[in-house]
């Protein structure tokens, strides 16, 4: 049991550390976003899973899944409100136009 | 283990803080600001697990309500197009760039 809790906790600690790596070095705003969106629910999971293996008594157990829920219903919708209201706001990803311009004309010679 | 990942969570939280300095546009703040939130949430419940004391749930759920309550609120400004203001300020950055 001890072990398996390491092993979840190991894992979500190295999600965590990919977000964040992700959230530094990415270069548009939406590749960010989807750096934190897609490693930030499976980490807190993950991490929340291991806190669960460490044999806690039945209120805490209740708690921490209370927690999971929580956090696996907010953190997809405030992603998706972001994403929306960046969109709404005329935030553009940062497209190759050269690179596409390019395959478009050797493309049609 | 629970200290090298609170260890780690304290360095991601780093990370959350320099991008939301650095950030160009708002959202990228916004996103760094939600990030740091949900790490605390992470952060509060590993520690009450290291110090033994698992009470520190209570407040770790308080704040996972506050944070998704900021970022829909922050939000919910930016859809009435009030920091339209950021949006220009930005442009004419770019053009001064």
């Amino acid at each position: 049991m001890d072990i398996s809790s390491a092993v979840f906790l190991l894992i979500g600690s190295f999600l965590c550390v990919s977000g964040g790596v992700g959230i530094l070095r990415f270069p548009d705003f939406y590749t960010r976003m989807h750096a934190v969106g897609v490693t930030e629910t499976l980490a807190t999971a993950m991490i929340l899973i291991g806190l669960m293996l460490q044999n806690p008594d039945g209120l805490v157990l209740l708690k921490l899944i209370i927690i999971l829920l929580m956090t696996l219903f907010i953190s997809p919708t405030a992603s998706h409100a972001l994403a929306s209201a960046a969109l709404q706001n005329n935030l553009m990803p940062e497209l190759d136009k050269q690179e596409n311009n390019e395959k478009e004309s050797s493309s049609n010679p | 283990m629970l200290i090298a990942a609170t260890i780690a969570i304290l360095v991601v939280m780093i990370m959350a803080i320099l991008r939301a300095v650095w950030g160009p546009t708002l959202y990228d703040r916004i996103l760094a600001v939600n990030l740091f939130g949900t790490k605390t949430v992470l952060l509060i419940s590993l520690l009450g697990f290291v110090m033994g004391r698992p009470e520190f749930l209570d407040i770790a759920i308080v704040y996972a309500l506050i944070n998704f309550i900021s970022v829909i609120g922050v939000l919910h400004y930016s859809d009435a197009h009030i920091f339209k203001g950021g949006d220009q300020q930005k442009k004419t950055m770019k053009k001064n760039s």
